[in-house]
Parts: structure tokens; sequence; C-alpha cells
């Protein structure tokens, strides 16, 4: 990075730790945090997606589509989330590389045969010629479809509970005024809904953070994996020689999730108190109080 | 290989009894249902351990946090916010990496040398980190219960007279265990989920002793095939998270047994609290 950096072993002190922190694989590892934050950025809008159709269809009058909406959002409440994160990436991968294999592949061959998984080379996914970046964005995207699905259901839960806490009288209303179901949903539910859901979507939001570590486990080199890397000792073989040091890039990563669910505590407060105003809550009647007459 | 053989050879193989080599071949139902079954001893044991030792720290640092002192109330603020502001997969690793930092031959103390390598596995050092956590979380959750402990039921036990340690006990306690407990049993599920991060984290799982997840994946691994061991597991986790709830409900119904038609069912949903 630095021009004085060429020859690390004659550095010292503050100057050697300079040109530590600025070597290329610290550089991977500060980047890792922008794939944490695009996890973060993908996910939440997808989830809340997720989330919505789940809710939407829990309340349908069809009663398949609603058996379909439950199970989808109760299957998060007896087993781990951990246990999903494990099972739909490797699931949806077998998947992809299923119907592959029937389109591209002499099909007559099983997949599966006694305790291997087989397809053809070009049903591979991502093909065994691809660049190493294929192989690391096909991973994150499956995280990222696995992180979305387990958040989604939790979404919505959340949004189904908010959507069943808005007044009756206020859609019987709409309904009186001769507004069919499909206005009733756009123009009074969902305007409506939100404030109730707030509480569980920020909380929704706070878990999801904190949940972004388990990228490690999918196999994706995320911050948790260069903070192994990088802190693992390091002997003289090495330009930098350290000894064990995992403690402290894990301490810096606890700084970094203290700072990520601090400020973003801040900022669903204001959220929810904007959210409130006006609205017929304890909360609202208090903003409304509040401003003198 | 008689399935009876199987649950003999493995049904304990997770606290280290019977067979000491994991399958090699067959893999088939029996194994898994017996070897993920066994795993599940290792979540229940944190998960009861973490919970019934948590609940006491829980308490204590829930009362300090509502104390007027600020040297009581400045550090379980901290300690909440640091427990519940970071991932517990995060807690782990630190944890583990601070726990191998310790010197392998023991620390003096007073002329006693006291072991120290056992903390680094994971039934203690783990187990440690989960009491931690839940402690952080309930007592927040204690806390807020605390705050709406209605004041005509602190102002009866003043005209009864009771003060101190017997208020305390006898009122304060009981109410803010009652209007604590919906969100409590929430917390308590979330814990036993939590469980399952042990081995998938800092700790490794010595002699391949793990919980029902770390052998779940050890057949999916194995088999490439996640449509059976991840379900299997999963089962056993609605079963064990069914048997929570009940059991939480149980003691819900006799916190309020003294307000009629108030022990409603707890109705479990997810996340509005963690």
């Amino acid at each position: 990075m630095f021009s004085y950096c060429s020859d690390p072993s004659q550095l010292e002190g503050l100057v050697w730790l300079s040109c530590y922190l600025t070597t290329g694989t610290h550089m991977l590892f500060y980047a890792s945090f922008g794939t944490v934050l695009l996890l973060l950025a993908i996910t939440a809008p997808l989830a809340l997606l997720l989330g919505y159709g789940g809710a939407m269809a829990s309340r349908s009058g069809f009663a398949p589509l609603r058996w379909l909406g439950k199970t989808y959002t109760s299957m998060v409440r007896g087993i781990p989330d951990i246990l999903f994160f494990l099972f739909v990436p490797i699931a949806l991968d077998q998947a992809f590389e299923w119907v592959r294999h029937q389109v591209l592949c002499d099909s007559s061959q099983p997949v599966r045969q006694g305790n291997d998984f087989v397809v053809c080379a070009a049903a591979k996914l991502p093909l065994n010629s691809a660049a190493d970046w294929v192989h690391n964005a096909y991973g994150l995207f499956l995280a990222i479809i696995a992180f979305s699905v387990v958040f989604g259901a939790f979404a919505a839960n959340v949004l189904y509970g908010a959507m069943q806490a808005v007044p009756r009288a206020q859609l019987e209303t709409a309904e009186a005024y001769g507004m069919n179901p499909r206005q009733v949903t756009r123009r009074v539910l969902v305007p409506q809904m939100w404030v109730y859901a707030l509480p569980g979507l920020s909380n929704l939001w706070m878990i999801l953070i904190k949940a972004t570590p388990l990228l490690f486990i999918l196999g994706v080199e995320d911050i948790v994996y260069w903070a192994r890397e990088l802190g693992g000792s390091k002997t003289s073989a090495f330009a930098y020689p350290h000894p064990d040091w995992r403690l402290y890039y894990f301490l810096a990563l606890l700084v970094f999730y203290l700072l990520m669910t601090a400020i973003s505590e801040r900022v669903l407060g204001r959220v929810t108190a904007r959210l409130s105003r006006g609205q017929a809550t304890l909360g609202g009647e208090a903003q409304r109080k509040a401003v003198p007459a | 290989m008689s399935c009876l053989q199987t649950i003999q050879d493995y049904g304990l193989r997770a606290i280290g009894y019977g067979e000491r080599i994991l399958p090699r071949e067959g893999y088939d139902l029996c194994q898994q249902f017996t070897l993920i079954g066994s795993g599940l001893i290792w979540n229940l044991y944190f998960a009861v351990l973490a919970l019934s030792i948590g609940f006491f720290i829980a308490t204590a640092v829930a009362l300090a946090k509502a104390s007027g002192n600020p040297w009581l109330r400045q550090p379980a603020d901290w300690f909440i916010f640091l427990f519940r502001g970071s991932p517990l997969f995060i807690q782990f690793f630190i944890a583990y990496e601070a726990l191998v930092l310790l010197p392998r031959a023991g620390i003096d103390i007073l002329g006693i040398t006291v072991q120290t390598s056992w903390l680094t596995r994971a039934w203690a050092g783990a187990l440690i980190v989960l009491i931690l956590n839940t402690a952080a979380y309930s007592a927040n959750i204690f806390h807020g219960a605390l705050m709406a402990v209605p004041r005509g039921d602190v102002e009866a036990a003043d005209a009864y007279g009771m003060t101190g340690w017997t208020r305390f006990r006898r009122v304060i306690w009981p109410s803010m265990l009652r209007l604590a407990w919906p969100s409590y049993t929430n917390e308590a599920i979330f814990l036993f989920h939590a469980t399952t991060l042990v081995f998938f984290s800092g700790f490794p799982a010595f002699q391949q002793q793990g919980d029902a997840l770390y052998y779940a994946r050890f057949f999916a691994d194995r088999t490439f095939n996640p449509f059976v061991a991840y379900p299997i597991a999963a089962a056993y986790f609605i079963a064990a998270t069914l048997a929570l709830i009940w059991a939480f409900g149980r003691v819900n119904r006799r916190l309020n047994r003294h307000l009629p038609g108030a022990a409603k069912r707890i109705r479990y949903r997810p996340l509005l609290l963690r």
C-alpha cells in the first residue's frame, strides 16, 4: 500500500502496523464487511416481500393457499433457523442441478446413486471451469436465498399479527363504503398495519443483523472467515509474522456489531415515532398531546 | 445390523458411551434417528442448565438495572447492551479464543492450582456463554416486567407492613414473573434453538460428540442427501419445542392462578421480543 512497506522485516511499531493493516488480504477483509452489508440490503426487502406474501396467503379465502401460508409462517416456530441455513442452500443447489441434469444431460441416469449425488459435468453449478469469483458469488446467492426464506417466514409472522391487529371496525367501515376486498386491503388494511408491525419488524432487523455471521457456516468468505484467517498465528515464513491474534480480530467484529445494533436502534426509534404520528394508538396520542396547541 | 443393536451402539454416542467410531456405511433411517436423537441430549443439557442458572442471574441483573444506584445500574446496562447487541455466534468465538489463552498448566491461587483446560471444552465454555447470553436477554424482559408491576400490589404489601426481602419475595417477584412469563417463554425457545450453534462456532466437538444438528450435518455430508437427516432433526426440535411450551404453559397457569380467566394460553409469537 505505502511505499515504505516494501520490506516489512525492517519496520517497527506503528509503521509496521500501518503496513500490516493495509496488506492485500486485509483489503479483502475490509471488503467482506461490504458482503455483510450487501446481504442485509438484499435480504431485508426480499424477506419483507416473502413475509407479505406469506401473511396474505395465511389470510386467503382459498384453503390450499391458506394452508401453504400457515405452514410457511409456522415453520420457523419449532425449528432452529440454523437448520434452515444448512438445509436450504444444499437443497436448492441439488434442485437446480437436478433440473439442469434433466434438460442438459442423458436423463436416463439416476441422479442419486447410492450415497452420491451425480450429475453430468454440463449440469454442474457453477461449472467446474468457472472462475473463482463465480463460485463465491453462487455461494453468496444461495446464502441470500436461505436468509430470505427464513426471515421471510419470521416477517410473515409479524405481518400476519399486524394485519390481525388492525381494528375490525376500520375494515367494516371500508366495506360499508362499498369497497371491494382488494380496495379494503390496499387503502385501509396495509396503510394501518405498519404501526402494529413496526416493533416486530424492528426486532427482526436486529435479529437479521445478528444472524449475518452465520454466513461463515454457509462457506461464504465473510468477516468471520477473514478474522479467523488473518488472526491465526503466522510463522516467520509470512511477511508479517505474529502470534495468535484471533481474539483481537473477533473483538473488532464485536465492536462492529455493537455499533450496527446501536445505530439501528436509534434509527428505528425515530421511524417508530414518525409512523405513530396521527395513529389511534397510545404512542400517537402521546405525540398529539405533546404538541403545544 | 438390527435397529436394536444400532440403538445400543449409538443411543448415547453423543455423551461418549457405546461405539467409538461413527457409522461408516448404511446410513439407514434407524442410524440417523438414533444418532441425531442422541445429539439432542446436548441441546437439552445446554438449554436446561443455561435457563435455570441464567434465570437467577437475570433476576439479579434486572434488579440492578432498576436500582437507583448508578454503580449497580450502569454495569447492568452495559452487560445487557454487550450481550444483546452482539451476535451469539461472535460471542462463542470470543469466549473460545479468550479461554484458550488461559495458561495450560492452570492458575495458582493461594497455592492451589486451578485447572483451566476444561473451560475450553464446549460443555463448560459454551455453557458459560449461553448462561450470560440468556441472562442478558431475560434481564431485559424482567426489567420491563418489573416496571409494569401494578402500583397497587406494592402499596398493598406496604399496608401489610412488608418490607425489603419479604416484600420482594412475596409480592414483587411473583408479579414480575407473571407479567414476564409469556415473553420469557419466547426467550426460552430462542435459547433452546440457539444451542444448535455451539458446535458450529469456535468450540470443537470433542471426539465427535456433538449435538443433534452436528450429526444431522454429518449424515447430510456423507449421503449428499439433505432431505432425510435435516427433517429428522427438525422433527426432534419441533417435539422438544412443544414440550417446552407445554411446561412453560403449566408454570404460567400457576403464576396466574389467583386471577380468574387471566391464565390464557401462551401464544408463541416469535421475534416480537428477542
